[in-house]
């Protein structure tokens, strides 16, 4: 079963040393423990661009996120858990390393 | 002679949980699991009358809902073949020590009261599921539309199953925390029973304390070992006790003071005495539920208000702040403490919470009798305004109200 760790912040900048290093121990115990999927660091949200190709013409390209919000997604882990009671605990040493919220969910498991 | 209707209801509360709780883990699903259960019963309902009760009705009832789910499985197989066995509530966890805790019930408890849920799911699931009530009863009981109340039934069980919300008894790390938050459902179902608020409901909903105390009975049964199940269910009987006594024939709540102590029911009270002294000879350091457990048998040890020993209860309260420091425990102090210390100091006490209780109907309620006491009249007029005007419960309402038209028009 595998699981979406989404880090949710509502600052200015990227993770301080600090926390890249709690970060890489949080990670390095993810590898050893087996729960390792991907993860990744995501830029500011105004790095990004919006395509919507959903309709017969061509695609539509804009500037910015997709939805304004003070909050905004600044990084994920996809993680492998057996249940939700081991993704809760690992998702509460993850937002302890990168020291902001974690939105868990779980992928369609097939 | 057999009143079978009777029976069918003595069986569903006695059998439910169990029923719903073996299938869970026969099946992995909650929904399979709910859904033969009703099945089973309503197929009882049938049956019964003519054919007789079963000699083991339990086991009847579980091999009848089993056959109901093994054939909606079926069923819903042969709709997808892609679709695979339902794999929500799974266990594929190194089996856990078979002790004191391997009931199949103690797993649905724990997955209905899982901290992923929101509080008021938590208890609609552990009413439904380990209750047996149904989703017009819990809509009810918490009124709300029972479309909404469905709907978030359906809502929770769908997560349980998506998210995979285990079905299994917390490790023994997990276990004291998600205990407390098992009990904070219980605690709750009994309070809304107890203090039932809306302007259309009785003062007391006697089929909700009941639920609660039926449930924490079983949860008792289940750990016999946990003092704070022990003490959330001696609070709760010592409190349960005293409810014929607590609401007037004109449907007034009627304080301690003055209620009828002959009306008590003395075995609640044997039972609720006998668990805290139980708790006390354990010489573990009592937690919340324990020590609200024990300010209850004091109150109930005492044959009048009069005789009633407030140093141990200002004690237990102080004891209860190094735990629990929270401004409605400082409150009840307060109350405890203007029987040795008099209503002055008392009222010093209760003012200086007053930015932090002010929207709470029963810091203004606690106020206006600190002021009558002291025969402030025109402040505790306005006081019991601020109480009345919060206050959900209808007979606290008129209890209020009647104090207040009793002041002297000074």
């Amino acid at each position: 079963m595998q699981y979406l760790f989404s880090v949710i912040f509502d600052g200015p900048g990227l993770a301080t040393e600090e926390e890249m290093a709690a970060i890489d121990v949080f990670n390095e115990r993810l590898r050893a423990d087996g729960h390792w999927v991907f993860a990744g660091g995501l830029t500011a949200p105004d790095t990004a661009t919006v395509v919507d190709h959903t309709g017969d013409g061509e695609a539509l390209f804009s500037d910015g996120p997709f939805v304004e919000s003070k909050e905004f997604l600044a990084g994920f882990w996809i993680v492998e858990a057996p249940d939700l009671d081991v993704a809760l605990k690992l998702a509460a040493a993850g937002s302890k390393a990168c020291n902001r919220k974690v939105e868990v969910r779980p992928f369609i498991s097939g | 002679m057999t009143d079978v209707p009777e029976v069918i209801a003595r069986v569903h509360r006695e059998e439910w949980a169990r029923v719903v709780a073996s299938l869970a883990r026969r099946f992995g699903d909650l929904d399979v699991a709910e859904e033969a259960a009703a099945e089973a019963f309503a197929t009882a309902v049938q049956r019964w009358p003519g054919d007789g009760v079963p000699p083991n009705p339990g086991a009847w009832l579980t091999t009848t809902a089993n056959r109901h789910a093994i054939d909606r499985l079926r069923r819903e197989l042969k709709r997808d073949d892609k679709q695979k066995q339902a794999q929500m509530l799974h266990d594929d966890g190194p089996p856990e020590p078979i002790g004191a805790i391997d009931d199949e019930r103690l797993r649905l408890i724990f997955t209905c009261c899982h901290p992923a849920l929101a509080m008021q799911t938590r208890v609609a699931l552990t009413l439904r599921m380990l209750g047996g009530l149904t989703v017009a009863e819990i809509a009810r009981a918490f009124l709300v539309q029972e479309t909404a109340m469905g709907q978030r039934i359906t809502r929770a069980k769908a997560k349980i199953k998506a998210a995979r919300i285990p079905y299994r008894v917390p490790s023994a790390d997990d276990l004291p925390a998600r205990v407390g938050g098992v009990l904070a459902v219980l605690f709750l179902v009994f309070n809304e029973g107890y203090l039932a608020t809306g302007p259309g409901a009785d003062p007391v909903r006697s089929d909700l304390t009941a639920e609660a105390v039926r449930l924490t009975r079983l949860l008792r049964v289940l750990l016999p070992h946990d003092g704070e199940v022990a003490g959330l269910l001696a609070l709760m009987l010592l409190t349960e006790a005293r409810r014929a006594a607590r609401v007037s024939a004109g449907g007034e709540l009627v304080t301690l003071d003055e209620q009828d102590r002959g009306a008590w029911d003395p075995a609640l009270i044997a039972e609720g005495h006998r668990l805290v002294r139980e708790r006390l000879a354990s010489g573990v350091a009592p937690g919340r539920y324990q020590i609200l457990a024990a300010i209850n048998a004091v109150h109930t040890s005492a044959r009048d208000i009069r005789d009633t020993d407030w140093s141990q209860i200002v004690a237990l309260y102080d004891q209860l702040t190094r735990l629990d420091p929270s401004p409605i425990v400082a409150l009840n102090r307060a109350v405890a403490a203007a029987e040795l210390d008099g209503p002055e100091v008392a009222l010093a006490a209760v003012d200086r919470l007053g930015d932090r209780l002010a929207g709470y109907h029963a810091f203004h309620a606690t106020r206006a009798d600190l002021l009558r006491r002291l025969g402030r009249s025109r402040e505790s007029r306005l006081a019991y305004d601020a109480a009345i005007a919060l206050a959900g419960n209808t007979a606290e309402i008129a209890y209020l109200t009647r104090r207040r038209d009793q002041l002297a028009e000074r």
